[in-house]
């Protein structure tokens, strides 16, 4: 499995589209919403983070269908799936290794964006640990997705309306944590119901993924 | 030891080989022959594993290792990374035999993406002798490889059927092996379209 | 015949219906019957709901719009739970009717959700002030109608008919875990104006929620709805059916 971690991690790095790219996207998305609401600074410091946390998700989105799409087209995950290595891992190594190279980077650097947007230290540091707390749902349910579409024909737009729906959970506790923060109330409560929703998705996600994988393969 | 057993194969809805038996015992090779279409590619998925027979058995001892008509190298890992990837997988040191074995150990640092079709094949083969595994199953092993190499290929089946090996190939031209040649036109399904319980039921 | 050989024969002539040529004839049998006890008790119960009940005291004639806002709201829920149900015989017992019964479920379950949102809306209006506002309830299911739209994608999208099937049960499966989650996450987000649940099964005609005057035509709509739903579902199955054998058919021509 760490291997299929290592290799990914590299192949993203390598291939220029994977790692700084959904970064990228993000800080875009978190430049243009000024120019859409206006430059009010209350404002932004208001809906700093759920917005934050809407970008992130976005740019999760933009690379899942390479998780398993590459290696499906040049005949890999045929051969990954008659290693020994069980899919349930492959699928764990993949999602860790999208989790690596997209959230991560976007956890880091939501801090230093919402600069921009007017949060303060404190904020900040909360949507940074919601986010790094949530995050690693959006990889593992984004390559669920991506192992049902595997088989059609650009089913990119196809992955973000199945997916889309099964982030609202994660959002919803993400943005409240960053909202009560920002109020002064307490924000471990959604934080440790990001955590058990992460936790859950590690739990029973790989089986129906390798149950995917291997449907789409036969 | 691999044994194949009535084994009846299809893809798409459309039923290709109907009872195909045949044993392959340690150190015995087999070549699959017929034409495009025929179904050598779906019968060799299943004996591999990846896609349910229509009905029929298939037993094994030993692990697999499979090669499918495309070649599933990484473009932008190196030659020795694509093939370190699958000793790693499969816990071998036999890398460096099989960078001599298919003449790549001068091409270690090269991208894949850089090789020809022919390199392309080679380093596909290279891995199969790096995977350790005792049944090989290859899909048009020899596909865009020129003399020479196709010679390379035949070295090195030979040396892993001496090892005890077993080998399951492909082919729709001679590949003039030292092994067994298995004509599959003579197993082709009289009745083309499959039929499903569930369909059969509704007649 | 006693209970328990009755329970038995049940099940045994349950499983039969996963036999097409039974399930044909069984549903072609009764699909006229549930028709017409759909129209009589939708009929009945919509006309007693909408004319020959009292104007609430509080909400006026808008209450009646009560007699098509919760029984739809009922069959949307009961809608993807008869999808996750039918994906999981598919799954377990590879039984073609259960998860064409399934697609089937399917558009309906989608109709149900966006009349229950219409008439929530249509509701609200005079309620609240507005037609729409992000209440838990409302919420849920706006997400309901997101998950139903991402199920029949994937169907629309995957030819073959078995992967097909096989793919959506698994997404259907994960769906109702999601769907369940956001249910409560909602909660969470926003405590909501819309009213508690006025109706319970269990205990029947509460007083203090629903006089009696309203619930017996509410109740009647309800059957009538369920009886509406079913009906749909077999006719959709019976064409799904249909559809499935045209294709072997014609693979049949193709190939002679």
């Amino acid at each position: 499995m760490i291997q299929v971690f290592r290799r990914d991690v590299v192949l993203s790095i390598r291939s220029g589209g994977g790692f700084g790219l959904a970064l990228i996207f993000f800080l875009i998305v978190v430049v243009l919403v000024p120019f859409a609401l206006g430059p009010d600074q209350s404002l932004l410091a208001k809906i700093g983070p759920g917005l934050l946390w809407l970008g992130a998700l976005l740019a999760c989105l933009l690379s899942l269908d390479r998780i398993f799409g590459m290696d499906y087209e040049d005949g890999t995950l045929d051969l990954l799936a008659t290693s020994p290595l069980p899919l349930e891992g492959v699928y764990l190594a993949k999602s860790a290794a999208h989790w690596l190279t997209t959230g991560l980077p976007i956890a880091l650097a939501a801090p230093v964006l919402g600069v921009l947007l007017n949060l303060n230290f404190y904020v900040s540091g909360v949507l940074c640990l919601s986010l790094l707390l949530g995050t690693p749902t959006l990889s593992l349910i984004g390559s669920f997705g991506a192992t049902l579409t595997l088989g059609v024909k650009r089913g990119g737009l196809l992955l973000s309306l199945l997916v889309l729906p099964l982030y609202i959970p994660t959002l919803i506790f993400g943005a409240l944590a960053v909202h009560a923060a920002a109020l002064g109330h307490t924000f471990e409560g959604p934080l440790i119901f990001i955590s058990a929703i992460s936790l859950g998705a590690i739990a029973i996600l790989p089986f129906f993924s390798a149950a995917a994988l291997r449907i789409n393969l036969s | 030891m691999l044994e194949v057993a009535n084994l009846s194969v299809g893809r798409g809805g459309i039923s290709l080989l109907n009872n195909v038996s045949f044993s392959l015992k340690a150190g015995q090779g087999l070549v699959l022959r017929g034409p495009n279409g025929i179904g050598k590619t779906s019968l060799l998925r299943s004996v591999a594993g990846l896609q349910r027979p229509l009905c029929g058995d298939i037993s094994l001892d030993g692990s697999i290792a499979y090669a499918a008509h495309v070649d599933g190298n990484k473009g932008q890992l190196t030659v020795r990374e694509n093939l370190n990837f699958w000793a790693d997988v499969y816990g071998s040191e036999m890398m460096e035999v099989a960078l001599i074995a298919f003449k790549l150990h001068d091409l270690g640092q090269r991208p894949a993406a850089n090789l020809s079709a022919g390199q392309q094949r080679r380093l596909s083969l290279a891995r199969m002798l790096v995977t350790g595994c005792k049944v090989w199953v290859m899909d048009e092993p020899t596909v865009s490889l020129d003399q020479e190499n196709t010679a390379l290929f035949r070295v090195a089946v030979e040396r892993h059927l001496q090892l005890g090996g077993i080998a399951l190939l492909s082919s729709h031209s001679e590949l003039e092996l030292n092994t067994e040649t298995l004509d599959l036109v003579q197993f082709r399904a009289s009745q083309r379209i499959i039929v499903s319980a569930f369909d059969k039921a509704l007649e | 015949m006693s209970i328990q050989s009755g329970i038995k024969y049940f099940w045994s002539s349950f499983w039969q219906l996963a036999n097409p040529k039974i399930f044909m004839g069984w549903s072609g049998l009764w699909l006229p019957w549930v028709i017409a006890c759909t129209v009589i008790c939708l009929s009945t119960g919509l006309i007693w709901g909408f004319f020959f009940t009292p104007d609430d005291v509080r909400q006026g004639s808008t209450v009646k719009i009560i007699y098509l806002h919760v029984p739809s709201a009922l069959m949307a829920i009961n809608g993807y739970f008869l999808i996750v149900v039918g994906s999981l015989f598919w799954l377990i017992r590879r039984q073609h009717v259960s998860v064409l019964a399934a697609k089937a479920a399917a558009p309906v379950g989608m109709t149900m959700t966006l009349i229950a949102l219409a008439t929530g809306a249509i509701w609200g209006q005079p309620m609240w002030g507005t037609y729409w506002v992000w209440d838990p309830r409302l919420t849920s299911f706006l997400i309901l109608f997101l998950f139903y739209i991402g199920y029949l994608a994937l169907w629309k999208a995957i030819e073959d008919e078995d992967k097909a099937a096989d793919l959506t049960s698994v997404l259907a499966l994960v769906g109702a875990v999601f769907a369940v989650l956001s249910r409560y996450a909602v909660l969470f987000w926003n405590q909501g104006l819309h009213q508690g649940t006025t109706v319970t099964i269990a205990d029947g005609v509460n007083q203090e929620n629903i006089s009696s005057v309203f619930f017996q035509p509410l109740l009647l709509s309800m059957v009538g709805f369920g009886l509406l739903f079913f009906a749909l579902l077999l006719v959709g199955t019976r064409t799904e059916v249909r559809a499935r054998r045209l294709k072997v058919l014609e693979a049949f021509e193709r190939a002679h």
